[in-house]
Order: C-alpha cells, then structure tokens, then sequence
C-alpha cells in the first residue's frame, strides 16, 4: 500500500496550516487515519500501548451488529410477502417457499438500505462540519450510532425524516455537549424518540410495520401493540418470536441474534455484562410483581414474553450498555441496569400512551446515571473520611 | 511471615527481551551524567562549575527550597559540561571519571541517634533515595513517618531479578536496616513475594516486619502494598525505599563512602547481548550499548517499558534505575491497522485476535507506536481490571483535570502516584496520558496545600 501512502503524504500539505484546504484538514485526517494508523509515538508515560483504539472498538459493536443487519433486511422482505400473501406470522416458512429466499431478502435490502445511508450521512456530515468547526479530529462514535438509528426505526419511516431527526440528535444530543464522550443522552435513542413525538403517526400505530410500496396500507400489528391491545393471545409463538420472523423495528426482532451479539459483545469486553444482566433482572422483576397482581391481561402475559416483544432486549444489549451515557460505576451500573428493566415493563404494561418502554426507560436512566453515580462515588468518599477517622481516634 | 496478601488485578504483560542471569564484562565510560531532572520537584542550585575536580560523594546540587537536601556525584573526575535547556533549566551535568575511584571519606558519627543518621545521610546525598508517600517525592527530613516501607521486588514488565540484585550484600542490607530503623518510630514493613524472591536472603534480616505479596503487576508497587497494610490518610506520611537503597545506606555506615556501586539489567527486545553488569548512576548509554544494538531505530529506556524515561542513545542511565529496557520505535504506518485482526500480536484483550492462538509461554516483541490517536474519555470500565485500588480511577482524573483539590482529595489521590496509573494507561482505548494528568494533580496538590 505505498502507493497510496506516498500519495497521502503527496497532497498532505494542502491540508496542512496554511495549505489551501486547510479548512478540511479534519477530513482528510479522518480519512488519512481511516487508512492508516498513524506513525506517531509514545512521547509521555508508558512507552508502549496496546492495540486496541477507539476505533476498533467500535468495529467490533459493527461486527456484532452485522448479523443483526442482514437479518433485519430479510425480516422486511419477509413481512412484507407475508401480508401480500395475506398470510398468519407464523407461515414464515411457507411464505419463504412461495417467494424464494432472495427475493424476499432483495426486497428487504432495498428497503433498508437507504435508512442505512441516510442515518449515516445525515450524521457524519454533522460529525465532520463540527469536527471542522472546532478543529478537532473527528470522533468515531457515530460509526455505531448511525447502524443502530437504523435498526430501532420501523421500516416504513421517511427518509427526510430520519435524517432531520438524526440531525437533530448529533447536534442538540451531542455536539453541543463537547462531542464523543460528553454526551449523556444516547443519541440514537434520542433520534428515534424525536421521531416518536414530532411524527407520532410515523411512528406508532398497527401500520407502520411493515414495509410496502404504494399507497395501500397493509396492517401489521406487533406482538407488542397486541399485547397493549388486550389482544396477546393473537400473538405467534415463542419460537416464531424468538427468530425474529415478527413485524418491528428493524433490528429488534430476532432475539437469538441479538443474544448471539451480546455473547460476542462480552467475551470480546466490548460490553458491559453487569448493565445487561441487571437489565434482565430488573424486567424479570417487573414481569413477576404484574403477573402476581394480575390486575387486567397484559399484567397477566407470563414475565419472560417481554423479554420476546419488542425492543427491550436489543435495548438492553445495545443501547443501555453505550459506555458513555450509562452508569459509569461497577456499583452504579447494577442499579442502573435493574431501574432500566423495571421502568420498561413498567411502562410498557402501566402507561398504553407508550407501547414501547424500553426507549423510554433507557432515556430516563441515562439522565439519572450521573446521579447513581454520585451517590456510589459519595460512598467511596465516605469509606475514606471514616477511615481516616479511624485512626485519628486510635492515635490519640 | 506476619501476612500474605493476594492481589488479583493487574496484568504482567510477557514482553520479550529477559536478560539471563549472568554478569556482563564493567564498562568504564568515559562520560557519566548527573541530570537534575531525575529528582522531581527538586530546585537545583548548582554548586560545581565545569572544570571543577570532584570526589565521589561531594556535593554537586543543592535543593533550593530545603537547602539540607544535597545531590552528590556518584563518581570521581572533573566537571566537563553543564548542558541547559529551555528557560535554562539545568539538564545534565557531565563528569568525565577519573580511575581509580577517589572517595570524600565520612566521618561517621560515634552515637547513632535519628538526628546524626539524618545529618549524615544528607550530607552523603543518599537522603534523595528515601522518598515519601503521599506523592512519592523526596522525604522531608523534619517529618516523622508512620512507618517505611521497603518493596523488596519490582513487577513491572522485564524488572531484574529481585534476589540478584542484592546478592551479597546481606551484611550491608542489615546495616542499612538498623540505620533507618531509627527514622521512624513505627515498623519497617518488608514486602517480599515467595514466587519472586525465591533465595534466602530475608530470611534472617532482622528489625523489619515481613510480608509476603503475590499476583501480577502493579503488586510491586509500594502503592498497592501500603494500601493493604496501612491505607494512607489525609495528614499519614511513609517512607519508603528500595533493597539497593538500603544497601548504599549500609555501606555508608560500615565504611564512611558513597558507594552507588549497583547491578543493573541489560534488557529488552533490540539487545543482542542482554545480562547484568555493576556500574554507576548517570553512566552513559553509549558505552553500555552501542556495540549491543540489533538496530538503530530503538528506543532506549532508562528503567522499564511503563514508567521509565526516554534517554536515547546519548542518554544516561537515571539516578533511580536499576534497568534499561531497548524496544524498537514504533515510527512507521499501519495500513488498515485499526481492523486487522493482528493475529500475532499481544494484547490483553480479545479485540485482537491472538487469544485464539495464544500460547501461554510466548513472549512478544512490543514498539513505542500509540496505536491509534487520543480521544476522550470513553469506556468506562476499562482501567478497572487493572487497577487495584478502592479507588474510582476516572473519577480521579477527571477531578484532577478540573483542578479540585478538595475532591482530589476525596477520591484518594493521597494513595497513589503516577506509576499506579502506568496499566491502564497502557490499555487505555482513547490514548490518554494518564501518567502525566496524575502527575500535574500530585504538582497542583503539592503547590496548593504547602
């Protein structure tokens, strides 16, 4: 690859201070480091450093998204035919016989895909205008955050809409904060609940969810929206739930991948295991307080289904885990985690304004995280004043 | 044995390089350093000018803000450069020998009592080798600690061998200990680590309290064993020192001389030639190792890969060290280096895809490359697995970053210092130079609160 490094170094000074296109130096670094990993050595403190940068960080929360993705993609397609065939969700596999497998994940493609790019480009033009502005480099936070905006909007979503909501986001969620790592609200999550109250009809309802062309509308309620309807014994089964063959969001359906994801997330320690187990608790929590109250239906749906419906689990894998809006703590994190699961079953069940608790919960965690953490910090303080105590009254 | 600690995190990263137990030919150099920058917070005044004639032992540098505190020169010779830098800031200053070694002779005093062992170790210059925690700077000779502390092995990646170091020495080791013994009107805790310090030579060490520490690195640092013990508090003071200190104080109390004489480790992946050879602080790198290079495009260390310090190949060997670690330079591009797999490279984390193929004895060769540019704070919990204090690291630095002293002083900066942080700055995803933030925080604490 010389040739392509004698050609950075080439036209590196136009970008430098001074050169003309200094005004896009915070481009071509990114590009620049895009390619290559920088020649630049210790010069402080330790003198060697391990591999593993911000970026390939993020590569790795890619990577386990990826097979999320192209399920997700295939899930479109697959609804889609489904409704057309006007066929019940658990035919999946009939519907895969009639239509063939490339077809129904060719439709599906074509259907996300443009989310895809528009989240991304609507976010890193943001990234690096700002990059820009400030001088800075540009940071590769959004490299996550553009896949998973795409992956918690329904399908049908406007284009023009999800790329002013992601714009809304980077900036008013993060850059007015300082960027990558300032922020404390998750900004995907606050791109997808600026979609839910400013275009509310784009966003809720039984016929958003499935993706088709034209005007006609088919209907296609979730699993969720059934259950919040009173109407959960309509739902498919657990299995059919569990791969995912279900209308949603993109990529909240198949809970086997996603848990397949958070494997992989864990053993490569990309990702917290204490957020995403106290997660769990926490609903499991929840679910069992509402099944012994039992008060109407939905309370009475055994606890481990909300685990199957809607974007809890993909919330509590992806979203609840984002390293810098959550509990920053070992402690912290625990509690963080249990409050994340009890408000979205919380939610879900007590409140029908909002079928889906887990945004909610997720959003309203994150703004208390710094709190959590004060008040475990606080104890560590506290551990140390009484120490020091301690031994003051020994000594005298 | 009074206790044993067990210390679970850390890490021991298996660098290659080890010298083998050996002793390599002396090297007389024809050029040793004495550099000022060695001794933190010290305000030098110089007290030599080039073309003066010296003793081994005389004093070269005094301490402007407690002018008790002297630096002396380890060696015999004549002052041939005094070499500044910006703002003239006192650099080197450069002793060409003279053989055989000429000694200012001591006289030691006849009643042993704490205010004539001060006296004459600050008098000698081997005070600057008694430090103090908090902070880890020189020790106030008007303090009285709590206890001293001597950590008798080093973890760090490539440390010299704990026992081999000292071998011999038991006469002058037990001296040394009788000596500051009388310094503190506590213990004198002796921490060893069975797995480390495998020869018999504590065994019979009197006037000490031992206790024995295993598990990876950071479990040398005396940070990490004063925690265990006896955690600092606000207005504590400790000392503490290192088994080679111990013995230079030994050998000034038997014999009246500073005798720096030490055995230091020859280390690291670019040697050709690794070992031990017995020389002087300030001794310069070329003549230690310019006929032992694999190649040009190194980094010479004085002391080990996390925290010593740059000192090139026209360096000298600092004051403190008892290692000089010689890894390649990482100067070069690495072509998609942020996504490949790196399948041969050593990382502590399964985000490179070594483990898969890792076996457990091999050692890798590690460059001074950063791996990628720094960004801000991001992960969370990265440092904790390396860190083994009750301590909120980020919440640390981040209060040392806002410059507030109070909360600096909750979170527990009385109970580290900088090499604590050398790990997870080590691992850290976003490149942040951890070292340097905590030692401004220790500067500001120091500034503020004297």
């Amino acid at each position: 690859m010389n040739w392509l490094r004698s050609f950075l170094d080439k036209i590196k000074p136009n970008f430098e201070k001074g050169g003309k296109l200094y005004f896009l130096h915070s481009t071509f670094e990114a590009f620049e480091v895009f390619f290559f990993v920088p020649n630049k050595v210790t010069e402080k403190g330790s003198h060697i450093r391990d591999y593993v940068d911000l970026k390939r960080l993020m590569t790795h929360v890619l990577i386990a998204l990826a097979p999320i993705v192209l399920f997700g993609m295939f899930n479109v397609g697959l609804q889609h035919f489904r409704l057309q065939l006007g066929l019940d969700i658990d035919a999946w596999g009939q519907v895969v016989k009639e239509i063939g497998f490339w077809r129904i994940f060719w439709y599906g493609f074509l259907r996300v895909l443009p989310i895809i790019v528009v989240s991304y480009v609507s976010g890193l033009a943001v990234e690096f205008a700002s990059a820009q502005i400030r001088h800075h480099q540009v940071n590769e936070g959004f490299l996550v955050t553009g896949m998973l905006i795409a992956l918690i909007v329904p399908p049908t979503i406007p284009l023009w809409m999800l790329s002013v909501a992601t714009i809304f986001a980077v900036i008013f969620g993060k850059e007015i904060f300082g960027g990558t790592g300032m922020n404390f609200l998750n900004p995907a999550l606050l791109t997808r609940a600026f979609l839910f109250f400013a275009y509310p009809a784009s966003m809720t309802g039984d016929a958003i969810w499935v993706a088709s062309k034209g005007l006609d509308v088919i209907s296609g309620p979730t699993p969720l929206a059934l259950a919040a309807q009173n109407q959960f014994f309509q739902s498919p089964s657990l299995l059919t739930m569990s791969l995912g063959f279900i209308p949603g969001s993109i990529g909240e359906t198949s809970k086997i991948l996603i848990i397949l994801a958070a494997i992989y997330l864990i053993f490569t320690g990309v990702a917290n295991l204490r957020v995403m187990i106290s997660a769990l608790v926490g609903a499991a929590a929840m679910g069992i307080i509402f099944n012994l109250w039992g008060a109407n239906e939905y309370m009475q749906i055994p606890f481990y289904y909300h685990f199957f419906i809607g974007g809890f689990l993909f919330g509590a894998i992806f979203m609840a885990t984002d390293p810098v809006t959550s509990a920053q703590t070992p402690t912290g994190k625990i509690y963080y985690g249990l409050l994340i699961g009890i408000f979205c079953i919380l939610i879900r069940v007590v409140n029908p304004a909002y079928p889906e608790g887990a945004m909610l919960a997720i959003l309203l965690m994150n703004v208390f995280a710094p709190l959590i953490d004060h008040l475990v910090v606080q104890q560590n303080i506290n551990r140390r004043k009484k120490r020091a105590l301690l031994s003051q009254t020994i000594k005298s | 044995m009074k206790e044993h600690f067990k210390i679970k995190k850390g890490l021991d990263i298996p660098l290659e390089g080890e010298a083998p137990l050996k002793d390599l030919p002396d090297i007389l150099s024809d050029k040793y350093a004495i550099l000022p920058p060695d001794f933190r917070l010290l305000t030098p005044r110089l007290l030599v000018q080039e073309g003066d004639d010296i003793l081994a032992g005389e004093p070269i540098i005094q301490n402007k803000i407690n002018e008790n505190i002297f630096i002396t020169s380890p060696i015999s010779g004549k002052v041939t450069a005094i070499i500044r830098g910006e703002k003239r800031i006192l650099k080197q200053i450069i002793i060409t020998p003279k053989f055989p070694q000429e000694f200012k002779i001591f006289n030691i005093p006849t009643t042993l009592d704490r205010e004539n062992i001060i006296k004459l170790l600050l008098e000698s210059g081997l005070w600057v080798n008694i430090k103090q925690r908090p902070y880890g700077i020189i020790a106030n000779p008007s303090d009285m600690p709590k206890a001293i502390y001597i950590s008798a092995f080093d973890s760090s990646p490539l440390a010299p061998n704990p026992d081999y170091l000292i071998k011999g020495e038991e006469e002058n080791f037990q001296k040394g200990i009788d000596i500051i013994k009388k310094l503190t009107s506590g213990p004198i805790y002796l921490n060893i680590s069975s797995t480390r310090n495998k020869s018999d030579f504590y065994k019979n060490i009197k006037n000490t309290e031992l206790h024995n520490f295993e598990g990876p690195h950071p479990v040398g640092n005396v940070s990490v064993q004063i925690s265990r013990i006896s955690p600092i508090n606000k207005g504590d003071i400790y000392w503490y020192l290192y088994p080679q200190d111990v013995i230079f104080i030994g050998r000034l109390f038997q014999n009246g001389k500073l005798d720096l004489h030490r055995k230091i480790e020859l280390t690291g992946s670019e040697l050709t030639e690794r070992g031990y050879i017995t020389t002087l602080p300030g001794i310069s790198m070329q003549a230690l190792l310019s006929n032992r290079l694999k190649q040009n495009n190194v980094r010479v260390i004085s002391g080990n890969v996390l925290t010593g310090t740059n000192a090139g190949l026209d360096g000298f060997l600092s004051y403190y060290d008892n290692q000089i670690t010689v890894i390649p330079e990482g100067n070069y591009y690495d072509f998609f280096g942020w996504v490949a797999p790196k399948f041969t490279k050593y990382s502590p984390s399964r985000m490179i895809m070594n483990w898969l193929i890792r076996n457990k004895k091999k050692k890798y060769v590690l460059d001074t490359n950063m791996h990628g540019e720094e960004r801000p704070f991001v992960l969370s919990d990265q440092y904790d697995k390396y860190f083994p204090f009750d301590i909120y690291p980020v919440y640390l630095l981040k209060a040392i970053l806002s410059e507030n002293i109070e909360q600096m002083e909750n979170l527990g900066i009385y109970e580290i210092v900088e090499e604590d942080f050398a790990l997870p700055e080590y691992v850290c995803v976003s490149k942040i130079n951890l070292q340097e933030i905590v030692r401004k925080g220790i500067d500001l604490m120091i500034k503020e609160t004297t």
